[in-house]
């Protein structure tokens, strides 16, 4: 593995986070802007959650992490903490790998 | 500290901890993959410290891990990373400041410190849960993988800890307060529609940052929304 490649992904990792805060920061977007970028995260976290779930590579795979999530799922709309329904998601999955 | 019951993510302070903490779990399991995939534990330890966004060192090292090249593993890893732009876009009008700081800052953008700014009503509050949740995330992903990558193999399996289930848990957790807002649900069914057609043949990170086109939609039902309830408080007023 070498070093420069290494240095130039951080670099690029950084350039691309530092575009909004150093050019536009503190300054005020106009409404349609706004509206958008209100709404950026909203289905990078979905395609995440989905693909983290069922994705394995170029496949769909069906394992413990679906049932997981439906445990964290049940566990978010009642509102547990954050920590809870993650240690609850990852428990599921290692206990039905364990006995799976 | 302000006790929102029942909205974990709203609680700046309680949720950094806890989102931190499931980080360094998933930092320990960073590191331990990235010297199994050939870095050595500097390079793993350098590489969370500079690059510090975790799906594209997962995607850098999974391609490493497949055989690819260094090459091969860094154009996936970059295209992971493009949505980091548009979370400081989106965080821009919240971080004033000089551009120093501003510049220093720039390093905490990423998937959890946006959700949670974003879970926030007010701008102040915001700020503080960016904050909050970049520092301690980037403290806790970069133990873990100091400890993951000294540990080397003997941990085990990363998905015989259910490791791997443990990240789009904490997604769901940080997507359920924002799917509040107006035309929110849209652009999140249309983003993960989106993905899903494309991963069994787009490059890895490809799908994730397609779904981003789910904002379209999204806004426009936003759009109409906000016109629709500006037409009935006219109403009101005139009636």
């Amino acid at each position: 593995m070498s070093w420069t490649l290494l240095l130039a992904l951080g670099g690029a990792s950084y350039a691309l986070k530092a575009v909004g805060p150093v050019l536009v920061g503190g300054r005020e977007l106009g409404p349609r802007v706004r509206r958008t970028l209100d709404l950026v995260a909203v289905p990078l976290l979905a395609a995440l959650i989905l693909v983290q779930t069922v994705g394995t590579g170029h496949r769909f795979v069906l394992d413990a992490r679906v049932p997981a999530l439906a445990v964290a799922a049940v566990l978010v709309s009642r509102r547990a903490p954050f920590l809870v329904v993650v240690l609850a998601a990852g428990g599921t999955a290692a206990l039905l790998r364990a006995f799976g | 500290m302000r006790i929102a019951v029942g909205r974990t993510s709203s609680q700046p302070l309680s949720g950094a901890a806890g989102i931190g903490i499931a980080v360094g779990v998933y930092g320990v399991s960073f590191g331990v993959l990235a010297v199994a995939a050939g870095l050595s534990p500097a390079q793993a330890c350098v590489m969370s410290m500079l690059v510090f966004t975790g799906a594209s060192q997962f995607a850098f090292i999974g391609v490493l891990a497949g055989g690819g090249g260094a090459l091969a593993a860094i154009g996936p890893a970059v295209v992971l990373a493009v949505r980091n732009a548009a979370y400081g876009l989106s965080l821009a009008p919240i971080l004033p400041g000089r551009l120093r700081d501003r510049a220093i800052v720039a390093q905490l953008v990423i998937d959890e410190s946006t959700a949670m700014a974003r879970a926030q009503d007010e701008p102040r509050a915001a700020r503080r849960a960016f904050l909050a949740t970049g520092l301690s995330v980037w403290l806790c992903w970069n133990a873990g993988t100091l400890v993951g990558a000294l540990l080397g193999g003997g941990l085990g399996d990363p998905r015989s800890l259910g490791l791997d289930a443990m990240f789009p848990a904490a997604f769901l957790a940080l997507l359920a307060p924002q799917l509040r807002r107006p035309g929110a649900p849209v652009a999140a069914v249309v983003g993960a529609t989106i993905a899903l057609v494309v991963l069994p043949f787009a490059p890895a990170g490809v799908p994730v940052v397609a779904a981003l086109a789910g904002v379209v939609p999204g806004g426009l039902v936003a759009k109409n929304v906000k016109a629709m309830s500006e037409r009935a408080s006219q109403a009101r007023r005139g009636g």
